[in-house]
């Protein structure tokens, strides 16, 4: 427990800055795999709730890409009514001890947040960090809020994939009464949330309470069945009366440089799954997957992924992690925390190059990165700064690892197996309706594999806005909501 | 859904074959593909080929011989004992042509995939002619159920124990001399073996597929550990393969590439067997 008094209802906290939240300090942290934040106690959390004034714009609820009642859970926090505000957080979002976690914060909900003033020195409300309290005050509380579900339609639903996307589908047809089977390639469901992002950011038991709950409501997992290759789409079509595809943004890119397939140059997704989904950094004792002991290591890249793969080399103490970036830190696509983290934990940012060689220790494995100097240009059409070669500056650091985590493109196993279901020519994701509908009429599609690598909120709105259109389709034989204009449910699909 | 072991049978000094009920892989795996298996929840995942299949009795065959942790382990395995995860059929199935004369070429274990290889092509009706290589007689893996399928079998042994002495290579050289019209050749073994396969195969200008067997972590396109370069372009074993236009193979790549954990798996194994010595030390202290 903090020594912060027990606030009273109704009061309002006017501190400028969010109520602070512990964590295990760097030093200690980057010898752990134990999550660094440590969440808020009840009081922390009441106190952070009452900074929201209840502004009656409330933008922070459109800048939540599933809409929920942000002032509403706010509120019944403030009044420490916590089960009631978990309830009201669920309606829009099942997984919150996930999305306070992980999810965006300050491009979302708390960008938008009236109280938002950086000039002014002023915070936005803590909205993600108060999701995440309820989330886990449910788990210590034992608060299994399953939603109760609907009698029995009779009708089948094959979800493909167990990510996020295919996680939230899995439960609203649930709860609407359907006979939902997730069919998953991995032996572990969960999709990145398992294989991806790291025990220290996102603890697995999380993840494992919340796909128990699931199977608890009756639905069912199939692990080790890459759809495609296990049964075709076409015959899991003919099992069932509705399919969603989640099957997510899966296939890493690499750079195209020379050095690239040497011994110790990984794809973050290589990286990550060896640490993560197959424990690495327990082996020999606890693991059989090894992991090399590393010397000296490049992260190529500074999205999530990035940030994930720098942090998790950190714990497995090598002498030095580079960051390596070709644009500056304004234009780093990862959430501010891992940033911000990663520093902290003595991260060793180089901005500003692009790699140009993995050269050859002359033993056939990595030696060291060579890198082009960069200035940032004119804008390109993403509005960020381009990056443009400083001629002549090349710089070269000696490293053992080289890990690539620039990006990754929707997942092939399964779009491989049917041709003809649509798909953009150039980018391979598959193409949807305003209503999540692929162009096969009784499947939908939804998360990375719709909109390539994005975010884990995205996913689940996807997820369930295609849970919405398949129980309509399943009930009425049309998708499409006749209440809803264009289709446009779940706010910021991009 | 559990993969239960119904038949374990050593074929050789540490290969066995094991029947395994996986119901969905038994009617869908075609000659080509693998599986990828964990034998407990620590454990790595290795990749397998599917050596045979039964969909009546919704069983597949495998075998694996022992290198490391994961293959001893395996191998400690007997009937009625579960796989922990069995996942399959993956990989891209071997292309099989009609009405040729195909030369398969395996080497060691790779004769456990020369197996189902013989079946599919002698069933799309090709001349199929077998070359089984082992370093010795009693190494020498399904001579009799490949005999039992293909056009001709020739044996090789390193030592002459058995067969004819010397390589496969050998033995491919003088079946092209012979003026044996070869269609294709496929080839399946240890890498050094596939290379010099393939160089034979190249003045010819007979096509010829390897088989590869890089190190695999998903084995559904996800991570990239299985990156081969073929033509000059890298490509991924487990979705695009894993078999390759030999000639067109960097297996000196290939080869560097395998033996990039040689310290770990050796450390592992250490670790493994550190932990049965225990194991049976304790058990003997409970008899006294
Ligand atoms: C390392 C990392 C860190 C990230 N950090 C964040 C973050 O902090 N915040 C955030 O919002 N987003 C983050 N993201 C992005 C976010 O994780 C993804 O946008 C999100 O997981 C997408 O969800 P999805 O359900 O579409 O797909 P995925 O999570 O990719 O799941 C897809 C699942 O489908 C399975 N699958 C694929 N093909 C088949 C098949 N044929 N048959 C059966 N199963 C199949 C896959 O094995 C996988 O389990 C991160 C991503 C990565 C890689
Ligand atoms: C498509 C494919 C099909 C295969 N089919 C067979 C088969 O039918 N029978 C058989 O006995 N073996 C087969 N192998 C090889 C088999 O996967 C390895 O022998 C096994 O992974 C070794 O694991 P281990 O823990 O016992 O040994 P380790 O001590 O981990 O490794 C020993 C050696 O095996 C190789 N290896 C290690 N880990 C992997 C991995 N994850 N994936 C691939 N290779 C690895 C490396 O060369 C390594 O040096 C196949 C490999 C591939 C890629
Ligand atoms: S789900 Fe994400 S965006 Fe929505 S309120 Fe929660 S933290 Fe904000
Ligand atoms: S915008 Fe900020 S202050 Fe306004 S309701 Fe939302 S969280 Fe509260
Ligand atoms: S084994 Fe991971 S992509 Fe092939």
């Amino acid at each position: 427990m903090s020594d912060v008094d027990k606030p009273k209802k109704r009061d309002i906290n006017k501190a400028k800055t969010k109520v602070p939240m512990r964590e295990q300090a760097p030093q200690d942290r980057i010898f752990n795999f134990e999550e660094v934040p440590l969440g808020y106690d009840e009081n922390e959390a009441t106190l952070e709730a009452l900074r929201c004034i209840q502004c009656k714009d409330k933008p922070c609820v459109r800048g939540c890409p599933v809409g929920i009642d942000i002032p509403a859970f706010l509120a019944l926090v403030g009044e420490r009514r916590f089960e009631d505000a978990l309830r009201k957080i669920k309606e829009k979002n099942f997984l919150p001890a996930i999305c306070g976690r992980v999810c965006p914060q300050e491009d979302q909900c708390e960008l938008v947040c009236t109280l938002n003033k950086p000039d002014k020195g002023r915070e936005p409300g803590g909205v993600g960090r108060v999701e995440r309290f309820l989330g886990d005050y449910a788990m210590e509380h034992d608060l299994t809020i399953t939603p109760v579900c609907a009698a029995p339609t009779g009708k089948k639903v094959a979800i493909i994939g167990s990510g996020p996307a295919g996680l939230t589908a899995a439960s609203d047809l649930a709860q609407k009464g359907h006979d939902v089977t997730v069919f998953e390639a991995l032996h572990k469901p969960g999709g990145v949330l398992f294989y991806g992002i790291p025990q220290f950011r996102l603890p697995k038991e999380i993840l494992v309470r919340e796909i128990d709950g699931m199977k608890e409501m009756g639905v069912k997992f199939v692990m080790n069945y890459p759809v495609g290759k296990a049964e075709p789409l076409d015959e899991i079509r003919a099992r069932f009366d509705a399919t969603f595809i989640g099957t997510g943004a899966g296939l890493p890119w690499f750079l195209g440089i020379p050095g690239e397939n040497l011994n110790g140059v990984y794809s973050a997704n290589e990286f990550l799954t060896r640490v993560n989904l197959m424990g690495g950094y327990k082996f020999p004792e606890r693991a059989d997957t090894p992991v090399k002991k590393i010397k000296r290591i490049a992260v190529v890249g500074a999205g999530n992924t990035a940030m994930d793969s720098a942090r998790t080399a950190k714990r497995l103490r090598p002498e030095v992690v580079y960051l390596v970036y070709r644009r500056s830190r304004l234009e780093m696509p990862a959430r501010i925390e891992e940033i911000h983290h990663a520093e902290e934990e003595g991260i060793d940012f180089q901005l500003l190059h692009s790699p140009v060689e993995i050269v050859d220790d002359g033993t056939g494995a990595v030696g060291a990165i060579r890198c082009q100097e960069m200035e940032l240009g004119e804008p390109d059409a993403s509005g960020r700064r381009r990056p443009v070669p400083i001629e002549g500056k090349i710089k070269e650091w000696a490293v053992d690892t080289v890990v690539i985590s620039i990006g990754q493109g929707p997942n092939p196993l399964l779009t491989a197996d049917c041709p003809d279901l649509k798909r953009d020519p150039k980018k391979g994701t598959i193409v949807i309706d305003p209503w999540m509908r692929t162009s096969y009429p009784d499947t939908y599609a939804a998360g990375d594999i719709v909109t390539g690598g994005a975010t884990v909120i995205l996913a689940m709105g996807q997820g369930r806005k295609a849970a919405d259109s398949i129980h309509r389709f399943l009930t009425t034989g049309d998708p499409a909501d006749p209440e809803a204009g264009q289709g446009d449910v779940c706010g910021n699909l991009t | 859904m559990g993969n239960r072991i119904v038949t374990a049978r050593e074929l050789a000094p540490k290969t066995w074959l094991f029947e395994i009920e996986a119901d969905h892989i038994a009617k869908r795996g075609k000659a080509g593909q693998f599986i990828i298996l964990r034998v407990n929840d620590e454990g790595e995942r290795i990749p397998l080929t599917i050596a045979n299949r039964d969909p009546a009795r919704g069983t597949i065959t495998i075998v694996a011989q022992e290198v490391g942790k994961t293959t001893e382990m395996l191998n400690a395995l007997d009937v009625g004992d579960e796989i922990h995860d069995l996942a399959g059929p993956l990989g891209k199935p071997t292309e099989i042509p009609t009405g040729k004369t195909v030369v398969c070429v395996g080497g060691g274990i790779g004769n456990a995939v020369v197996w189902p290889q013989v079946q599919a092509l002698k069933q799309a009706g090709n001349k199929v002619i077998a070359i089984l290589g082992a370093r010795t007689k009693e190494l020498l893996i399904l001579e009799d159920e490949i005999r039992a399928i293909a056009d001709q079998v020739i044996v090789t042994t390193d030592d002459g124990s058995y067969g004819r002495k010397g390589m496969v290579t050998h033995a491919l050289d003088d079946l092209i001399d012979s003026g044996e019209k070869i269609d294709e050749v496929i080839t399946i073994g240890p890498v050094v073996m596939m290379k010099f396969v393939c160089r034979t195969t190249a003045p010819h200008g007979i096509p010829t597929q390897a088989s590869l067997n890089p190190i695999m972590v998903d084995g559904t396109g996800m991570c990239g550990a299985c990156r081969v370069t073929v033509g000059g372009k890298t490509r991924f074993a487990c979705v695009e393969g894993p078999e390759f236009d030999g000639h067109q193979t960097d297996f000196d790549e290939l080869i560097t590439r395998l033996s990039y954990y040689k310290p770990e798996e050796r450390a592992s194994l250490d670790h493994h067997h550190r932990c049965k010595m225990d194991e049976a030390a304790r058990a003997l202290d409970r008899q006294a």
